[in-house]
């Protein structure tokens, strides 16, 4: 399990059924037998993948009703969300350099440029 | 996880530890490809926009290699690579290591796909060891924000 709490939520996601199950509780809590019924594993199976959800601070269990249902942590999953988008930022920044560069240089120009040895 | 808008997408693999970036340009293959293999170009874009950056050396060419250095507030952040394969318009195949994380090592592809009309679309890929190294790659683009990204998870995982 990584240490920090960012890996902790992208581990946990990086999983192809807990983030069907994310996109489940998105819509509303539901309990640990409504989670498991589209997938064809066992209850036991959906609960070691709610526990990494949990551990990651995804989704909590209510201690109170009988039957626990899993609320998602709408927050924590928001928090993430805008962390990609702001790397897709900054990736954006990058590439509107480029961008305006791109306009200066002539259309005809060579691929490479000319070689003049290996280093400056 | 994908984020789309009309610029840049960037896609997060969830059964590989791999960053795609793609974008397109309003320019043709060879002239993108040059933007990314002249060092006097390369500075004009490649850094953060905070920080100054500094080229040692670079040789875009097959079996060349590189080092180039970000400078920001007296500190100087380090970052050197391999070129195994670089085909003109077409392809650029380089390892990306951060020096602060020596033993950390990016397998990136950087291809150049021809839309015709003057376009190109760029699509470009990170792979590393693992999907920790992978999500921290991600987190490392995002400077002073990163700091209070993780003061707001503490604030709501201790909530």
């Amino acid at each position: 399990m990584a240490a920090d709490p960012l890996s902790r939520v992208f581990s946990a996601l990086a999983d192809p059924t807990r983030r069907d199950m994310v996109a489940r509780l998105a819509a509303g809590d539901a309990s640990v037998n409504e989670l498991a019924e589209p997938y064809d594993v066992t209850v036991q199976a959906v609960s070691k993948h709610l526990k990494v959800l949990e551990d990651a601070g995804l989704v909590s269990r209510s201690r109170q009703a009988q039957r626990r249902p899993v609320h998602l942590e709408a927050e924590v999953f928001d928090l993430m969300t805008k962390w990609i988008e702001r790397y897709r930022r900054l990736a954006e920044e990058r590439y509107r350099r480029l961008d305006d560069l791109l306009e200066t240089l002539p259309d005809d120009i060579e691929p490479t440029p000319p070689q003049t040895g290996a280093s400056r | 996880m994908t984020i789309q808008t009309h610029e840049t997408e960037i896609v997060s693999d969830p059964d590989v530890p791999l960053v795609r970036i793609t974008r397109e340009f309003d320019a043709p293959p060879a002239k993108v490809f040059r933007a990314h293999t002249d060092p006097d170009l390369v500075v004009q874009w490649l850094g953060p926009r905070d920080h100054e950056m500094r080229i040692d050396h670079f040789d875009c060419r097959t079996g060349g290699s590189y080092r180039y250095l970000h400078l920001s507030g007296g500190n100087e952040y380090g970052f050197h690579g391999s070129f195994h394969e670089v085909r003109p318009a077409e392809l650029i195949v380089q390892t990306f290591t951060f020096e602060g994380m020596p033993d950390g090592v990016a397998l990136e592809r950087i291809r150049f796909d021809d839309l015709g009309d003057g376009r190109t679309r760029l699509v470009s890929t990170s792979l590393v060891d693992s999907f920790a190294d992978r999500d921290a790659f991600v987190a490392s683009g995002m400077e002073d924000g990163i700091r209070e990204g993780y003061e707001r998870l503490d604030e709501l995982l201790a909530a």
